[in-house]
């Protein structure tokens, strides 16, 4: 299987400590990877350097095969969508006109989107559960469904692959798990490969298919949910005692921090 | 807001455009019949040698015409600057342009030159090259120029500026100072049509040159980092608009001086009931600015009459209260 997206010894640094240090994994088609580590683990900049936005200090990364750095702007946009932690909009677009610049790449520089480029936005925001937001400016809704517009802004973009970060912050249970849905359902029907931070371990022991848990910088473990998530590694990673056990109801895993009590 | 479907199309960007123009040409056409004299449009078509002539076609008609150009030129350079800078409140006359526009034709001023003539806006115009050249740089570092340094730069620049000009008018004559200070406070009266004609052609060339950059500006305005993953090459589109929403800018404050507030407060007004696709949003903001400058002059030449007031006075005026109005919602909103 040749790798949608490869990762090779990156290194990055905001200033003289290295946030990023030797980090390596491939994604291949159609695959959910979910990235979890501690706050401040570097999984955010790790997102940030694989959508271009920043350029690693050293190592490389290549998108079907060819060095990112190759690309024009346009054409990554073409294949990689991100939906970033935190995003807020200050101008009055509407929740659709937000969503239909997902499509700009797909034309012409000033072009108005075609019937298809609208049944695509419109399908991803159906998707999402926000086609009633179609006409709301997005500087006048809730943070759930802004975010859950900007994951249907980067559906729109009908990329190979989807880089989200965070996606659930702002989710209640049912969008949580109705998100994860979408992108299984995705990655089963179009072959759109997902690589996602989670900081919700038993999300990403029920959804994902590949884990890659990063600590201070480094990759600490990867591979399958229950090859990374043992006690063991979690205690290392997050510097706190954490129980894991069978999830009776789905089969994967249940991670749970456990607080000692005082007295 | 109800009033608009919720995406632009190409038939709903053309017939707004087309009366938003219509709107222009009947102010346009309105305010050069407002003013301290009366005038008979009659006579002065028929009769070429009539004093109503002179009054509607050689003295008001090249005012209000100057007037659309600026306003339009301000309107539409305000609406691209507050999506490069991503901050909806944002003002043409913060990066430092018009400070550097102001001190080139203050110095024209004293040394020598008519308020009327063509050197005072060449001057300020050089001024205004001066300035967007030392903004940018300034600005810049390891290849990027965020609209935070932007800012930054540019009000560091417009202090420099304001100082550089009270210096220079601490040191010129009393008339001279008077003259200064009349100037910088906007007018657009007394304007030769070969100066009209060649301001009019540069604002829709940089019209033109902005709204080529419409849909950068739309993904501009929801985030650096959505733009750049949306297909945006941030960093180009960024210095593209910059300078022709600065060079619209300079020219603007070169022929007229500082007018505030229109190319703040038209965008926004714009906005709020059109919506924000910048496709549409900068020629309307373009039309829109040019009709409100029209008519805050038409305001200008008639409300003291005989006397006239600096138009940059009357849409300071009228502009200043309006925006504290706008500010104090968007507080109340964001509170809530
Ligand atoms: N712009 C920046 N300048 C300097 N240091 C930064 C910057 N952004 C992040 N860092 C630092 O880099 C490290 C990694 O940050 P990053 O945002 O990638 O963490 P994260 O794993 O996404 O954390 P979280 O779970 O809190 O989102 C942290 O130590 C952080 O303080
Ligand atoms: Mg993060």
């Amino acid at each position: 299987m040749s790798a949608l997206l490869e990762a090779e010894r990156l290194r990055f640094a905001y200033g003289p400590r290295p946030v990023l240090d030797d980090v390596s994994f491939a994604i291949g088609p159609g695959e959910l990877v979910g990235v979890i580590g501690p706050n401040g683990a570097g999984k955010t900049t790790l997102v940030r350097l694989l959508a271009g936005v920043l350029a690693p200090a050293s190592g490389s990364i290549r998108l079907a095969e060819r060095p990112l750095s190759e690309y024009r702007r346009r054409d990554v946009a073409r294949r990689l969508a991100v939906v970033p932690q935190d995003a807020h909009v200050d101008f009055p677009f509407t929740a659709l006109e937000v969503v239909l610049m997902g499509r700009a790449a797909h034309l012409p520089p000033l072009g108005f989107p075609r019937a298809r480029d609208l049944a695509v936005a419109r399908a991803a925001m159906q998707r999402l559960e926000v086609a009633h937001l179609e006409d709301r400016a997005l500087d006048r809704v809730s943070g759930g469904e802004r975010q859950r517009v900007l994951l249907a802004r980067a559906l729109a973009q009908e990329p190979d692959l989807l880089l989200l970060d965070e996606p659930t912050t702002h989710l209640d249970l049912r969008h949580q798990a109705g998100i994860h849905e979408v992108l299984g359902e995705l990655s089963r029907s179009r072959g759109t490969a997902v690589l996602s931070v989670l900081h919700d371990l038993n999300l990403a022991a029920m959804y994902c298919d590949r884990l890659i848990l990063l600590a201070a910088g480094r990759v600490l473990r990867v591979g399958t949910p229950s090859q990374v998530l043992t006690a063991e590694a979690l205690g290392a990673a997050y510097r706190t005692q954490v129980y894991v056990g069978p999830n009776d109801a789905t089969g994967s895993l249940v991670v749970l921090p456990l607080v000692r009590r005082r007295g | 807001m109800t009033l608009r479907p919720p995406y632009l199309t190409a038939r709903r960007l053309a017939a707004t455009t087309a009366v938003l123009a219509a709107l222009l040409l009947l102010s346009i056409a309105g305010a050069m019949l407002v003013g301290p004299v009366r005038a008979s449009v009659w006579r002065a078509l028929t009769d070429a040698e009539s004093t109503d002539h002179v009054i509607l076609f050689r003295t008001r008609l090249p005012r209000v015409l100057l007037g659309a150009v600026v306003g339009g030129s301000l309107g539409a350079s305000g609406a691209a600057l507050q999506a490069l800078l991503a901050n909806p409140l944002a003002c043409p006359h913060l990066l430092g342009i018009s400070g550097g526009a102001a001190v080139g034709g203050v110095v024209a001023l004293i040394a020598g030159a008519e308020a009327i003539s063509f050197v005072v806006p060449l001057a300020a115009f050089a001024g205004a090259l001066f300035a967007i050249g030392v903004v940018y740089l300034c600005a810049r570092a390891g290849g990027r120029s965020t609209p935070y340094a932007l800012l930054l730069v540019g009000v560091v620049f417009n202090v420099l500026a304001s100082a550089a000009i009270m210096l220079i008018n601490v040191i010129a004559s009393y008339s001279q100072a008077h003259g200064v200070l009349f100037w910088l406070m906007g007018s657009l009266s007394g304007q030769s049509w070969q100066l009209i004609a060649a301001a009019a052609a540069y604002a829709l060339a940089g019209l033109a040159w902005l709204a080529a950059h419409a849909q950068d500006l739309n993904l501009l305005a929801t985030g650096e980092e959505g733009a750049a993953q949306l297909g945006v090459d941030v960093e180009r589109a960024r210095r593209a608009i910059f300078v022709a929403a600065s060079l619209l800018v300079g020219a603007a404050v070169s022929v007229s001086g500082m007018i505030s507030f229109v190319g703040l407060i038209v965008p926004h007004l714009i906005r709020l009931v059109l919506g924000a696709d910048h496709r549409l949003l900068l020629p309307a903001s373009f039309l829109g600015g040019a009709a409100f400058l029209v008519w805050a002059d038409a305001l200008a030449r008639t409300a003291l009459a005989p006397a006239e007031l600096p138009v940059g006075v009357v849409t300071a005026l009228l502009g200043g209260p309006f925006f504290l109005f706008l500010l104090r919602r968007e507080l109340a909103r964001a509170a809530s």
